[in-house]
């Protein structure tokens, strides 16, 4: 019996080996708002590509790049990209290549409202708990509809309590649009919310929204259209109202004009058709790694530049603008 | 005074003469069970120690940069760099309070009642299996409880309170559902096993001498349990209610969904409030930086008041087990 066992767990642990040695194996974590699609594509490129195996898990953006820094990792995936200090942690160098982009949209729960529209000034107001009642004239002048309900239960503001490359794109837009929320609250993935409560993640946020009336948050554009909440239409940089759709993100994401490093945030795009919360995430590079690793990453960058932005809107994520794909392409080139 | 550390010989170890021949094979072999045991024993120890060792050098920098003002500073804002986490600190301890006060009452009164015979005793050991059940729940279950039940509830009735009472500051709108109220309701119910079972030991263990004295004076059953037993048991109850609050101190999943999560120090039952488990629990993953060690210094916090609370209870409970026995 015992040695029935034993040879199982050798052959077992031979399988293994023989396998490990077959296959490249890509080891990456980060951000958790891509991680379901980069987690699809992974799937999808090992059936194409059985030699290549690429596993992805979503720990988080700082935690995500911490383990990269520490090389414990291959790649990394961060909604902020990296800073220049901590590029410099990594002696290799890095290489950020937009991977996919995300909408922010605001969901409400107030059954009576079918369709929202709000002004710079009113969601600022809201989400600095300026404004704290349904009916406030500031939300009435672009919903008339309003004025007329009573027994409106006060505003609920619903934040996330973890940090998440969804604040910092969040906190980047108001802090740009409003210097007053700059001032008490400023940018980053996780900030002191003047009001509201807070739940973790996109789904927590989701579901203390769902389940309380009157309440109003923030939350990827994927998670609002799975859970079917209606969604909020803001007004843009140029004054005009623009519901947040695939169409009128990639407006928006068209007007980035990528610097050499491919590392830029648009917080305040100023087209007409531009809805204004939207954003990149990236997959981060070592700049140099051995031969074998390194095809087995450009090829997966390929196939996720190319396939994988088909893929994209089907999870609710918006697919790079055709510019973006040419230079992140160059880009992946230069990897030694 | 006998020698603990001897771990290879034992001398009591004695074997009857008529295994002689096996005894002197005996006496100079290593035992190995008491090795592995006391190595067990040390294992437990050590690992505390290094626990505490870990938490306190990676709460270091955030201990020499903030020192003090960290307990009594009300801002939480990573994005600065600024960290204190008296909204935190307040919120843990008064939600274990209204927890605790919520629960003793309850927890002494189903303790008197399983503890007298007013039910068969099999129907009382079934009561007492199924409120000991009550703390096999897993944390997340009771969390999901809380969402579905009380957060519905506390914010249905407590919008009405707060529009009548609205002017006494702890019932101050707007009512949120996930709010101080609901996580310490479910606190309360969580706790209620802890606080039941250590009562019902201590009303058990009152010499049966002092009630048949107090009945043979004419007292009745209500006089013996006000007047004899209950401050009898005083101490173990008050070590329950403790050790209660210690757990409902270090309680973290169904307090981290029910609480709200919000960093702002409020005095209202029904605003969303944080406990210092809460903001572990909804940070970590995300954190880097000076926010990792400032995370650290608040576990150290939490470690420090759960381990004190906890010892203080052990210790009152140790004591009146004394007191009964002897």
């Amino acid at each position: 019996m015992k040695k029935t066992i034993f040879f199982a767990v050798v052959l077992v642990m031979l399988a293994i080996m023989a396998t490990s040695h077959a296959t490249t194996i890509l080891n990456g974590s980060g951000a958790t708002f891509p991680a379901p699609l980069y987690q699809r594509w992974a799937a999808q490129f090992h059936q194409e590509h059985p030699a290549i195996a690429v596993n992805y898990q979503g720990i988080g953006s700082g935690a995500g790049v911490n383990n990269f820094t520490k090389g414990l990792t291959d790649f990394c995936a961060s909604d902020v990209a990296m800073s220049d200090p901590e590029i410099a942690k990594v002696k290799e160098g890095v290489i950020m290549i937009p991977a996919t982009a995300g909408t922010i949209v605001f969901s409400y729960n107030l059954p009576e409202v079918p369709t929202l529209n709000l002004s710079r000034e009113a969601y600022v107001g809201i989400l600095l708990g300026k404004i704290t009642a349904w009916n406030d004239p500031l939300i009435i002048k672009n919903n008339p509809g309003i004025a007329a309900l009573s027994n409106l239960p006060p505003i609920s503001v619903v934040t996330r309590s973890d940090g998440s490359g969804t604040t910092a794109l969040l906190t980047g837009h108001l802090a740009a649009i409003s210097p007053e929320f700059a001032e008490k609250v400023g940018v980053g993935r996780s900030v002191k919310w003047p009001v509201g409560l807070s739940g973790k993640g996109n789904d927590g946020v989701t579901a203390l929204i769902k389940q309380t009336r009157g309440s109003f948050g923030y939350m990827e554009f994927g998670f609002a259209k799975n859970n079917q909440l209606p969604m909020v239409t803001l007004e843009n940089k140029a004054g005009e109202l623009v519901a947040p759709s695939p169409a009128s993100g990639a407006a928006s994401l068209a007007t980035i004009q990528l610097p050499q490093n491919l590392r830029d945030f648009s917080y305040d795009p100023k087209g007409r058709d531009n809805y204004p919360i939207t954003g990149f995430t990236w997959i981060i590079l070592k700049k140099e790694y051995p031969t074998e690793k390194k095809t087995a990453l450009q090829d997966f960058m390929n196939y996720a530049l190319t396939t994988g932005q088909l893929i994209a809107p089907q999870l609710g994520y918006l697919p790079l603008p055709a510019n973006v794909v040419q230079k992140a392409q160059e880009a992946l080139t230069s990897l030694k | 005074m006998r020698n603990y550390w001897n771990i290879f010989d034992d001398k009591r170890m004695k074997i009857p003469s008529a295994f002689s021949l096996q005894s002197s094979a005996f006496r100079f072999r290593i035992d190995l069970l008491r090795i592995a045991c006391f190595l067990a024993a040390i294992t437990i120890v050590a690992t505390l120690g290094f626990l505490l060792y870990e938490i306190l050098s990676k709460a270091w920098p955030a201990i020499t940069t903030f020192g003090w003002r960290f307990i009594i500073r009300s801002d939480w804002q990573p994005n600065r760099d600024l960290y204190g986490v008296l909204p935190m600190l307040m919120g843990t301890l008064t939600s274990s309070l209204i927890a605790l006060l919520l629960a003793l009452p309850l927890g002494l009164a189903i303790a008197i009642f399983l503890s007298e015979n007013f039910l068969p005793s099999p129907v009382r050991h079934a009561m007492r299996f199924i409120i000991d059940l009550l703390a096999a729940i897993p944390s997340v279950v009771y969390g999901l409880w809380g969402i579905f039940v009380i957060v519905p509830l506390v914010q249905k009735y407590g919008d009405s309170i707060s529009q009548h009472a609205g002017s006494i500051p702890i019932f101050q709108g707007p009512a949120y559902g996930n709010s101080l109220l609901a996580a310490s309701l479910v606190l309360a119910l969580m706790v209620l096993p802890t606080i039941t079972s250590l009562s019902r030991a201590a009303l058990v263990a009152v010499p049966m001498v002092l009630r048949e004295g107090s009945y043979a004076l004419g007292a009745t059953r209500w006089e013996t349990i006000f007047n004899v037993l209950l401050p009898c048991a005083t101490p173990g109850v008050v070590a329950a209610a403790i050790l209660g609050f210690g757990r409902a101190m270090g309680e973290t999943m169904a307090v981290a969904m029910l609480i709200g999560n919000s960093q702002r120090l409020t005095f209202s039952l029904f605003s969303p409030s944080n406990t210092l488990s809460a903001l572990l629990a909804n940070q970590f993953a995300e954190a880097d930086g000076l926010q990792i060690n400032a995370l650290m210094y608040a576990a150290l916090l939490l470690i420090l008041m759960t381990l004190l609370v906890n010892l203080i209870g052990e210790l009152i409970l140790k004591k009146t087990q004394k007191n009964i026995w002897s």
